[in-house]
């Protein structure tokens, strides 16, 4: 196996260590309307919306596995919420290939409102003894706002770390290469290149 | 090729979906010494070393934070701590009155009188990690079985509990909060009658308990403590030493007359836990609640 072939799986894990160890240290610790910002999902989301479907569960599987190991929960049931976050932001990208920048901060709320509500279904499935209170929502909420405003920076570091590490993409090639007006079927050549050279009969 | 592609990102979903539920349900169903409950403890130990380093290189940034949230909060609490320290002088006044009167009548009585928090031999450890999750609180501290740390210690700041050791290593613990959801402690109300009831964590809603099972007659108060039993019962012992405070009851209302609970809230800032006391040796003190 080829250094090439491991730069992204090397830079995912070192990711996944980076944003739990930072998460748990210092992020959490941080109380905002009486909640905490939570960068786990948004690490995945942007995974998923960068790399595609298969790093973005395998990320997702990853971090909720050490989210879980590290604080001691229930074994699983992070790593299948993060799962659905990272396939879900991933076959985004593939069939819709979103361009506009606020995609990130949509997928971030969503992502996090996700991991909130999904996590009360578990819980419940699972079986709390304890009275539960109206306030679980309004904490839900408070998160998702707080995450969606982190959503936009979260992405561009993400982007920044893993980018080089990427395949190619021909699509988003492509893609470039119009919007900087360089091999666009659309436009005429004579537009692009000045006047053809005629040929002397 | 595009149906190869395809097959590969179903497999690999498929894949890790059927772990995390074999995950969740190996987990589950096993005891507390099962061997992936030593992986996970072990992850921990692994772990621990890094994510204090990471706590105190980012204690700067989270000091900053936090100035800005407590000074918010510290504006809306001016007015709410004046009329506290006006009905708190009137207290301490009867207070030491009862305190003079119960040294006089514990040496008549020859009680033991060893059940300060000092005897139970507490140990200072620092808050290293935090769980952010609505569902599950726990902290991380840095003291582990190496300082005299066992499992099932109980654990109090600011001078109150806030909960006990549920997973020990031998230089961290894991503690879990008495807002966690599997939490529950017998807790008796500083009553004329001492009501006792058992208290639970209301989920979503960090800055709040409830006391249940009291009886529906109870003469419960706003503004009356809460603190541990400590029963003692044959050779069964409660987890907590008896006596030590856990919150103040904020409201009664219809719930008592028609369900038999209150609400308490903690007395100690659960969310902003930076340093906490391991009571090492809980049953040092011999003075507690008989159960007839």
């Amino acid at each position: 196996m080829s250094y090439e072939s491991l730069r992204l799986p090397l830079r995912l894990i070192a990711l996944a260590l980076f944003a739990v160890v930072i998460q748990e240290a210092a992020v959490s610790q941080i109380s905002i309307f009486g909640t905490s910002a939570d960068l786990t999902p948004l690490v995945v989301m942007s995974v998923g919306l960068l790399a595609g479907s298969v790093s973005g569960s395998l990320m997702g599987f990853g971090t909720g596995l050490l989210v879980d190991m590290m604080l001691v929960q229930t074994l699983g049931v992070t790593s299948l919420l993060y799962i659905a976050i990272g396939y879900w932001s991933g076959r985004l990208r593939e069939l819709r290939d979103p361009s506009h920048g606020l995609v990130p901060m949509a997928m971030g709320a969503a992502s996090t409102a996700f991991a909130g509500l999904g996590m009360a279904v578990i819980q419940f499935l699972l079986g709390v003894d304890s009275p539960v209170s109206f306030l679980l929502l309004q904490q839900i909420v408070v998160a998702v706002l707080v995450n969606t405003l982190l959503s936009l920076p979260v992405y561009a570091a993400v982007r920044r770390l893993i980018q080089p590490a990427l395949p190619d993409d021909p699509r988003r090639r492509r893609r470039r290469a119009y919007t900087t007006g360089g091999l666009s079927p659309l436009q005429r050549p004579s537009s692009r290149l000045g006047r053809m050279p005629r040929t002397s009969r | 090729m595009h149906s190869k592609q395809v097959r590969r990102r179903r497999a690999v979903l498929a894949a890790v979906v059927a772990v995390s539920l074999i995950l969740l349900t190996a987990y589950f169903g096993e005891s507390a010494s099962s061997p992936l409950h030593s992986v996970q403890r072990g992850i921990v130990q692994v772990f621990s070393p890094i994510q204090e380093g990471a706590s105190q290189a980012l204690s700067p940034f989270r000091d900053i934070a936090s100035f800005f949230s407590d000074t918010f909060k510290a504006k809306s609490e001016v007015k709410q701590l004046r009329n506290e320290v006006a009905t708190l002088q009137g207290e301490l006044a009867n207070a030491q009155a009862a305190k003079i009167q119960n040294i006089q009548l514990t040496n008549q009585l020859k009680l033991d009188n060893t059940n300060s928090i000092a005897s139970y031999r507490p140990v200072a450890a620092h808050v290293i990690v935090r769980d952010p999750t609505l569902w599950y609180a726990t902290v991380e501290v840095d003291k582990g079985s190496a300082d005299g740390v066992h499992l099932n210690d109980p654990v109090t700041g600011d001078g109150a509990l806030v909960g006990q050791v549920s997973v020990v290593d031998p230089n961290v613990s894991i503690v879990t909060l008495i807002t966690d959801h599997t939490m529950a402690v017998a807790a008796q109300v500083q009553d004329t009658s001492g009501d006792t009831g058992l208290l639970v964590p209301a989920v979503g809603n960090p800055s709040q308990l409830v006391l249940q099972y009291l009886q529906r007659n109870a003469q419960v108060q706003v503004g009356q403590q809460v603190v541990t039993v400590g029963f003692k019962f044959g050779q069964y012992q409660d987890l907590y030493p008896p006596r030590i405070p856990i919150g103040t009851v904020t409201s009664v209302g219809n719930d008592l007359a028609n369900n038999g609970q209150v609400q308490v809230a903690p007395a100690a800032d659960l969310r902003h836990l930076d340093a906490v006391q391991i009571l090492t040796t809980p049953h040092a003190g011999s003075l507690r609640a008989q159960v007839p």
